[in-house]
């Protein structure tokens, strides 16, 4: 791949690690729309713990792994709840990154850029970017 | 929107596992027509940045329900559907296998609902939008924002669905009420997920054009006035 994507994937993953790393903090911890929706019939305390009343949710079981190391988005053995959330968001998106990234670079199509690329041998991936650009804009 | 373990029963769960794995190779087959050395660090991008917003939960105007990103949508804008797909199924199995979030048991129903049928549905309306609407950053935003509200909706029926054939509790007939209940919250969240994807999709084309999947595969349906650009196959 060309050296001028790196600035973009660099300035991406930034944002991504900042979001997860930092903004996650502030993230809301109520039940989101789907467990919402079981918890109906069911009575809750402010913590959204099931206090009376029956609903789809009282069927659910524990999670295979949890006791994972980073089960629900915290580093277990740190006390400190925004660093454990932090830490836990950082290193999901590094080892998200790393997973689909290695993945996909495997998996990636080598050879000539396109099938129906005008016969000029030495119209690679990049160059066909460039022609791209100018063209290709949405303003 | 991930499934927690006991919500739905094991044969359902296992046919569900067994129809994502089926429909992951096929989107892996022609995914890989798309992936080219500026696509493949582009789609791990992409997976890393759905990862952490998913993280974000925000609160909707129904008090004590919250929502997250989905993120078919924008995999869907700045990759294409089928490595789109890959990109969210690979945070569901990062999810389920290391965070304990979605039960692993359940990875077959949340990757259908989320990965498969919520980046279809988003492509299809892409597709359709990107086509009508004018080349311009409120075009494009319109097209994301539409199609990230209705792919959320789709994939809260997915999960209709599938508490039909197996959920574990008897809802004494009453399935249009759980209908009912996760299509409006998913309504509101839909705006959350049309919100983010909008904002994300035009500040990538405002930076990088050329990295917008949507933009460089999709022709409009009146084309403009061709001007010839030497090599510009695309």
């Amino acid at each position: 791949m060309s050296k001028r994507h790196w600035p973009f994937l660099l300035g991406g993953l930034l944002v991504a690690l900042l979001l997860a790393g930092v903004v996650s903090n502030y993230a809301s911890s109520h039940p989101d729309g789907l467990d919402s929706s079981l918890l109906k019939g069911c009575t809750v305390n402010a913590d959204d713990e099931i206090t009376g009343g029956s609903c789809p949710a009282q069927q659910a079981k524990d999670h295979e792994l949890a006791d994972s190391p980073l089960a629900d988005y915290g580093v277990r053995g740190i006390g400190n709840d925004f660093v454990s959330t932090g830490l836990s968001g950082v290193l999901g998106v590094l080892l998200t990154f790393a997973a689909s990234g290695g993945l996909f670079w495997l998996a990636r199509r080598r050879g000539p850029a396109t099938p129906a690329a005008p016969a000029t041998p030495a119209a690679t991936a990049d160059r066909a970017d460039e022609a791209a650009t100018p063209s290709g804009g949405t303003r | 929107m991930h499934i927690s373990n006991g919500i739905i029963n094991g044969p359902v769960a296992a046919i569900f596992a067994a129809f994502a794995l089926a429909a992951l190779a096929f989107c892996v087959r022609r995914g890989r027509a798309d992936l080219d050395d500026r696509l493949a660090p582009m789609a791990g991008l992409v997976a890393a940045f759905i990862f952490a917003v998913q993280m974000l939960n925000f609160p909707i105007f129904t008090a004590g329900v919250s929502g997250h990103l989905l993120g078919g949508a924008l995999a869907a804008m700045l990759v294409g559907p089928w490595v789109g797909a890959l990109c969210v199924a690979v945070v569901l199995i990062v999810q389920a296998l290391v965070f304990g979030d979605g039960g692993v048991a359940m990875l077959g129903l949340n990757i259908t609902n989320m990965a498969l049928l919520g980046t279809a549905a988003a492509y299809l309306l892409i597709a359709l939008l990107l086509r009508v609407l004018p080349r311009s950053p409120s075009g494009l935003a319109v097209t994301a924002f539409v199609s990230a509200l209705v792919s959320v909706v789709v994939a809260a029926q997915g999960f209709v669905l599938q508490y039909w054939l197996g959920g574990t509790t008897d809802l004494g007939g009453n399935l249009t009420g759980l209908a009912g209940t996760m299509a409006f919250a998913h309504l509101l969240i839909g705006v959350g997920e049309g919100l983010i994807t909008a904002t994300t999709v035009v500040t990538v084309a405002k930076v990088r054009p050329d990295l917008v999947y949507a933009l460089r595969a999709l022709k409009p349906a009146t084309p403009a006035p061709a001007v010839p650009v030497a090599g510009g196959a695309r």
